[in-house]
């Protein structure tokens, strides 16, 4: 199922401001009235956005707003504990990932996710990349090879390691780690990439690689990145969304919400009045 | 100066220096032990030692070769019987079952189990398996060991799990892992080197345990590597030995004491080594 973003569609709270009008694109993945407990702390509040394909969406908001919460209902890792729930809809090509018989695995598959510290698993760095192709696909060792280079040069990383592809993966400096975990989201060759805050523990120079990566990545797949870094979102997200207590209190195209945002909270933060 | 810094000061030598002579005094008999039983054993130290077997009463020679014999094959079945229950155990208190209230109870009886008295679990084995099975032998004296193991393996596989840090769980379950992958692959992996040294702690543990065997395993004055016979192992030998009135027999105790002690160093050392590999990384 593919839905036009407009204003109609994207949500019937009008604090978020969709892109209205000026491109067309298709949603890959809608959010619809999503409230989300830890226990029975209300952690979400009627949430409503889209994602549209091929895009970068930005989430920005002062810690504990539920920008990471938000996104980590995308893949259900919520789901790894216990007391956790969402209620609403979140569809993906217009299948509720919401639904409690949905395979999670498979969903992890098709939506991947970066995390904010670097998180090589303690295998060489070729198996890093292997390990998770091999779970779906039974490759000859040659085109396994094959789709291990690729997954490393889309992550901007073989030219760094394709000598030492038998080293353990933490012996790689920071941002060549979260590279490397990139590289291994991208080899099991998902449709949507969620980044929480992928480069908070990064320096300024693997920040900019990680960032060009990112604007690399959204001509294949569809993604969400939580950041702290105002400037980063501008950077890299074609819309932004900027969330507060629990709310999404305003979404639309990034330069508009920079330079023209409607809310007064949206203004305050990103001015650095408060947050 | 002022005062009350002086004071201070003076508290903190003081109390420096209390607990460098508490750290002394512990020190000192541990290096009295080891002395003590280099000086007595080495000298007992022959080929014979691992050749021979255990003396008959009044025999001027004779060794150590069925004890020491019966010693490893006790603990290596006893290691390999309580490891793999002792993980699968640790593995469910440390990822299946971290939320679940069945934790909290078999984590309490499991440290009940850890320090329960071992003459207990020797008593324990004796009157399940040594009576009705209507004797001694080598595989009821296993078992107590292994009965003596798992408590150790279970708490240190959880500990070493719940060191593995979330996030890496988190990313491997994020390109769709299922749970039981996740756990081998990347959760064992992780915590390698602390699992294996907690297997090798176990088996220093129970190298040198003597209460479990005394009813259980008995001893034997011959050669014998069929565990349904009783077997001779090294602890019950000293005990017997050391109370002999025959100096060849107290020698020989003292040997195998150093043995022991040696074997059981060893372990820890390399347990030790394989540790500080971990953190170097």
């Amino acid at each position: 199922m593919t839905q036009q973003v407009t204003d109609l569609q994207i949500n019937t709270d009008m604090s978020a401001t969709p892109a209205s009008g000026t491109q067309v694109r298709e949603d890959k993945l809608i959010v619809r009235n999503l409230d989300f407990f830890y226990g029975e702390t209300k952690a979400l509040k009627n949430i409503n956005l889209a994602l549209a394909t091929n895009t970068v969406t930005s989430f920005i908001g002062p810690s504990g707003c539920g920008k990471s919460t938000l996104l980590r209902i995308l893949n259900r890792m919520y789901d790894l504990y216990p007391g956790q729930r969402a209620e609403g809809e979140v569809l993906l090509d217009g299948q509720n990932l919401l639904d409690p018989k949905l395979d999670l695995n498979l969903l992890r598959a098709r939506v991947g996710m970066v995390f904010q510290k670097p998180t090589p698993f303690p295998m060489t760095i070729y198996e890093n990349i292997a390990f998770g192709i091999k779970l779906y696909e039974n490759l000859s060792k040659s085109e396994l090879d094959g789709r291990v280079e690729r997954a490393l040069r889309g992550a901007a990383l073989w030219n760094e390691v394709k000598d030492k592809l038998n080293a353990s993966g933490l012996s790689l400096s920071g941002g060549q780690q979260q590279r490397l975990c990139i590289a291994r989201t991208v080899a099991i060759q998902p449709e949507v990439i969620l980044f929480d805050e992928p480069c908070s523990a990064l320096d300024p120079i693997s920040t900019a690689k990680v960032e060009e990566l990112i604007d690399e990545l959204k001509e294949k797949y569809t993604i969400a990145i939580v950041t702290h870094n105002m400037q980063q979102a501008a950077r890299v997200s074609e819309f932004t969304a900027f969330m507060y207590l629990g709310e999404l209190v305003e979404f639309g195209p990034t330069t508009r919400l920079f330079t023209a945002p409607e809310k007064r909270q949206t203004q305050d933060y990103i001015t650095g009045r408060f947050g | 100066m002022n005062p009350l810094y002086v004071a201070r000061a003076r508290t903190d030598k003081i109390i420096r220096f209390l607990c460098l002579s508490a750290a002394a005094f512990g020190l000192i008999w541990l290096g009295l032990i080891l002395f003590t039983l280099i000086s007595k054993g080495f000298a007992g130290l022959s080929l014979a030692v691992f050749t021979e077997m255990t003396p008959p009463p009044g025999s001027k020679s004779g060794g150590l070769a069925n004890a020491i014999m019966g010693s490893i094959m006790m603990t290596l079945i006893g290691v390999g019987v309580g490891t793999p229950i002792g993980m699968l155990a640790g593995t469910y208190l440390a990822e299946y079952g971290r939320h679940e209230k069945l934790s909290f109870y078999v984590r309490f009886i499991n440290d009940i189990l850890l320090s329960a008295p071992s003459i207990v679990i020797g008593l324990f084995i004796y009157g399940a398996v040594v009576v009705p099975m209507g004797g001694f032998s080598g595989f009821a004296g296993s078992l107590a060991l292994a009965v003596i193991v798992i408590p150790v393996v279970v708490r240190t596989t959880e500990d070493m799990l719940l060191l593995v840090p979330n996030q890496l769980r988190e990313a491997a379950s994020a390109l769709g892992l299922p749970r039981s992958l996740v756990i081998r692959r990347i959760a064992y992996t992780a915590a390698r080197t602390g699992l294996i040294t907690g297997i090798l702690l176990a088996t220093a543990r129970v190298a040198g345990e003597t209460a479990p065997l005394l009813f259980t395993a008995l001893s034997n004055q011959f050669w014998n590597v069929n565990l349904m016979k009783t077997m001779a192992n090294l602890p019950v030998t000293i005990n017997n030995f050391v109370q002999s009135p025959y100096d060849y027999w107290r020698q020989l105790a003292w040997t195998g004491a150093l043995l022991i002690t040696l074997a059981v160093l060893a372990l820890n050392i390399i347990a030790r080594l394989l540790g500080t590999e971990r953190k170097s990384k």
